[in-house]
């Protein structure tokens, strides 16, 4: 997938790391390394091939084609593209996982929309 | 036990010529009727929590979390076989640190899971890991939860693939062979058979084990927690 238009979200390049928390009210794309927490309760969030996020995620959609330590939790749709690695709990309304994706830990599909992350 | 079981792959092994692996791994299919059986109480209960201890599979996490099921996935046999987990013994040779193989995986509180889904894991992990993972598998799941093995039959062959399994119906699985990293040319390789003794010692702590008939080489087993 080409990282997306960068007019269109927050982009975070491969060379930049970050180290906190990190927090917003537009679409976000990470292609670099995060460590910490990262909250867009009503935008989304993409973790591109480059990415490497050592943190609790919490947005309305999350797609993940990159590597992702933490927890995942999504008010709508969680999407593992087939490069992503994840280790941690995802909790999302519906989830989407491409074949050669690889993930481990629990999988929690909340039916109401928004109770995800508002939990 | 090992003695018996390494006979058995010595007798394999001895008449075995390396065939030419497939370059891509192949899917085929199987009906199971251990799956049907776990499909049954699946279908007839919610909010169950379920351990799918094979590679990732996005058919198994959209068939079980699609029925309101909480899925959780960790492929135990990549993870046995984590050079991390390598310690020396007395005679210098490197073998899994059980100790630490349990600290790191299988974390769970106890008690936890309804369905436990093994697939053909004892087939495939090393010797000293199988009963200490059985031992913690009966530790995390529920009084009565239910936990299905694949174990092969002699006819199966000293290389027979390693498969891992995409549930795509009620009792029916799609096998493809497992390649522990991009561009291997065969799956992991089979460490031993077990036969229905060494299988009824291995989970002798459960409280009842049924046995189905084998088809294609495979055996599958269901245990009762």
């Amino acid at each position: 997938m080409e990282a997306p238009n960068t007019g269109e979200f927050a982009h975070i390049g491969k060379s930049v790391v970050i180290k906190g928390e990190l927090s917003g009210s537009e679409d976000l794309y990470v292609d670099g390394h995060v460590e910490g927490s990262i909250e867009l309760r009503n935008n989304s969030l993409t973790v591109g091939p480059n990415g490497n996020i050592k943190a609790n995620i919490k947005a309305k959609g999350v797609v993940i084609q990159g590597k992702v330590d933490g927890s995942v939790s999504a008010s709508e749709r969680v999407e593992l593209r087939k490069s992503a690695v994840v280790n941690g709990d995802v909790v999302a309304s519906r989830i989407a996982i491409e074949e050669g994706a690889s993930f481990q830990g629990k999988i929690d599909i909340q039916r109401e929309p928004g109770k995800a992350v508002a939990s | 036990m090992a003695s018996v079981a390494e006979s058995v792959m010595r007798f394999f092994r001895g008449s075995s010529d390396q065939a030419p692996a497939p370059a891509v791994p192949q899917k085929r299919s199987r009906r199971s009727s251990g799956m049907a059986e776990i499909s049954r109480l699946l279908n007839s209960e919610e909010a169950l929590c379920v351990l799918d201890l094979g590679s990732t599979s996005a058919n198994n996490i959209s068939f079980l979390t699609a029925k309101g099921h909480k899925n959780y996935s960790e492929d135990l046999l990549r993870a046995s076989l984590d050079p991390a987990l390598r310690v020396k013994d007395e005679t210098g040779k490197l073998v899994p640190d059980i100790k630490k193989f349990l600290e790191e995986n299988l974390t769970y509180q106890n008690g936890l899971f309804d369905v436990v889904l093994c697939w053909n894991l004892p087939d495939y992990m090393e010797e000293s890991l199988v009963k200490p993972t059985i031992d913690r598998l009966w530790s995390v799941m529920k009084p009565g939860g239910l936990l299905l093995v694949f174990f092969h039959t002699r006819d199966a062959g000293p290389d027979a693939p390693c498969y891992r399994f995409h549930i795509t119906g009620t009792d029916m699985l799609d096998m493809q062979e497992v390649r522990l990293r991009e561009g291997d040319k065969h799956s992991p390789r089979l460490q031993r058979v077990f036969n229905n003794r060494h299988i009824e010692n291995l989970f002798r702590d459960f409280a009842s084990i049924k046995f189905f008939l084998a088809r294609d080489a495979i055996r599958e087993v269901l245990l009762v927690r």
